[in-house]
């Protein structure tokens, strides 16, 4: 028995989606989603609870869970620094962004601080070329990255919480 | 040198609400369309020559009559919004400013095609754009701009934003429809002859965000308008995308034709910190790369482009100064394919794996003289031996590689 369960929202928010596809098998992304947001990753648990939900094994959604790279199959840090590797973030100096943060962080680039706050991670192309090097922040872009626009993100997110 | 058909409100604050996009145009063309038959607009389209977007370069008009008109099942339209080759990033331009456009090309693609259901396909990392999007269809569905009937005609048309997860594969079309049913990525076989997608067993489209977002116009203004601009068999424009060293990055709307050593130069402002020019990846990075000198008489359009051995692909351009280690260049990139490889087909999941770790080698100073051949015979492995492009793009991008600048690798081969 598993003990996860969707809350109020995505409950409604699953019914609602039912509506939208002719079959039901289109809502496991969606539903893989809803169990991120809602607990931050996505335990084995969870998809016990969603193999019920959408009349499947819990194989075939552990196989569609750990296709996707951003979906997270164990917890991370409350900020996800999600670093641009790719070419055009490699040309205009990602190699540098990412050895700054780990400095700062004190982590390499896989890692959780120790008191769980930072998680970095490389990442391929987001589509973010022009305004390159780029990162994302948990959901946020942030672009034309620079050493000194690093330590004020840094700075001010230490602060939080 | 810059047309506006597309990024026409790009520029103008706030036009992807809908009071301001209505003021600028937007929704105009649904008039026109609703006095037109599914046929027609459909003609429209192909007269236009209007080509896909999204890298193939397919004609539109010719996808959507694949679509028969004995079908009796639903019909669906499915807009590839799966933007992330690198080197591209044109779409998210029209999410960003201009999302109405999108829906209006929705209505009139939707409505030629005969479907009542379309589909946005985003990328999982878009979410600031997706988020606009969604704000602007709820916007035309309070307006009755979607819905059960359409501005008070008798056509009923819905869309849903589906939310990718992070696969490059599920750009592919078939990819892309395999993820919408809630299975990983895996490319699908391909039939033997011309058929449309399937999605549950539903004959189904897949267009790029760009093509759609060109249909509005050629509705409004009519194929002549649309051909006025490129050259005979790149008709129109398109969205550009140029990154890496030049002073002036950025997405400009362009007549296709147009030279791309004036698009460096003029419109870009040159190389950057007043360098030279080394190479060129014309139209995102799986399509061959270019030196120099041979960008020379090069224009913007799919001819020209493979009358030099490349290809138009996305429009992305990533521009490169000589400071740049092309070997170095491709080991970033196949550590890409590699990641992205959706490991269906055993040659690509394993041969772009090689490849990489063969680089690694070289990069570390312990490449060997067979090495250079080794990664020529992963190609062979790699080209015509598996189910989608993927593997025969990364095989021809990694030949132009050492072909063109062959004497970079032998410099770290001992």
């Amino acid at each position: 028995m598993s003990t996860f369960s969707f809350n109020h929202i995505n409950e409604e928010k699953f019914t609602a989606l039912l509506e939208r596809y002719p079959d039901k098998s289109s809502l496991m992304l969606p539903s893989l989603w809803m169990v991120q947001y809602q607990e931050g990753w996505i335990s084995l648990d969870a998809m016990q609870y969603l193999a019920k939900k959408l009349e499947c094994s819990a194989m075939d959604v552990y196989s569609v869970a750990s296709f996707y790279t951003m979906f997270l199959l164990q917890p991370i840090g409350t900020y996800h620094l999600q670093l641009c590797k790719t070419l055009s973030c490699m040309l205009a100096g990602s190699k540098t962004m990412q050895e700054h943060l780990q400095e700062r962080l004190g982590i390499r680039a896989g890692e959780t601080s120790k008191d769980g706050k930072f998680t970095l991670s490389l990442v391929e192309c987001l589509g973010s070329c022009g305004t390159s090097p780029c990162m994302r922040l948990n959901d946020d872009y942030i672009e034309n990255l620079t050493v000194e626009k690093l330590d004020a993100l840094l700075e001010e997110l230490s602060h939080d919480r | 040198m810059i047309v506006k058909l597309v990024s026409k409100n790009f520029d103008i604050p706030e036009a992807y609400t809908l009071p301001i996009a209505r003021e600028h145009g937007r929704y105009a063309s649904l008039e026109k369309l609703f006095k037109m038959s599914p046929d027609e607009v459909t003609t429209e389209v192909e007269k236009s020559g209007l080509r896909g977007k999204g890298g193939g370069g397919a004609h539109t008009g010719e996808k959507w009559r694949l679509i028969s008109p004995k079908n009796t099942k639903p019909v669906y339209l499915v807009i590839n919004a799966d933007e992330g080759e690198p080197g591209t990033f044109k779409d998210r331009q029209i999410l960003e400013f201009d999302p109405h456009l999108l829906i209006e090309g929705i209505i009139c693609s939707s409505y030629a095609i005969g479907a009542h259901h379309a589909y946005i396909y985003i990328r999982g990392e878009y979410v600031f754009w997706m988020n606009r999007l969604q704000n602007a269809i709820d916007e035309a569905y309070a307006a009755g701009i979607l819905g059960e009937s359409i501005l008070g005609h008798k056509y009923a048309l819905h869309v849903t934003i589906h939310k990718g997860a992070g696969a490059y594969i599920c750009g592919e079309k078939t990819a892309l429809l395999e993820s919408l049913e809630g299975k990983r990525g895996h490319p699908r076989l391909k039939p033997k002859g011309k058929e449309p997608e399937w999605f549950f067993g539903n004959p189904t489209v897949v267009n790029n965000v760009e093509t759609i977002a060109s249909v509005p116009y050629i509705i409004n203004e009519g194929y002549g308008a649309y051909q006025m601009y490129g050259t005979k068999e790149s008709p129109g424009t398109m969205l550009f995308g140029i990154s890496g060293h030049v002073e002036r990055p950025g997405v400009y709307e362009l007549p296709f034709g147009t030279s791309m050593k004036e698009v460096i130069y003029d419109l870009c402002g040159g190389i950057k910190n007043g360098k030279k020019l080394k190479a060129v990846i014309p139209g995102g990075s799986s399509v061959q790369i270019l030196r120099a000198d041979e960008i020379e008489d090069i224009t913007l359009d799919y001819e020209s482009l493979k009358a030099h051995g490349s290809s138009l692909g996305t429009g992305g351009m990533i521009v490169m100064d000589e400071d740049v280690s092309i070997p170095e260049v491709m080991k970033s990139l196949f550590e890409f394919y590699h990641h992205e490889s959706c490991g269906q087909c055993t040659p690509c999941r394993e041969g772009t794996g090689w490849v990489d770790r063969i680089l690694a080698k070289i990069l570390a100073g312990k490449g060997t003289k067979e090495d250079y051949q080794t990664i020529l015979d992963a190609c062979d492995m790699l080209n015509g031996k598996t189910i989608c492009v993927f593997a025969p793009s990364v095989a021809f991008i990694a030949q132009s590689y050492l072909k063109k600048f062959k004497d970079e690798f032998e410099v770290l081969i001992k």
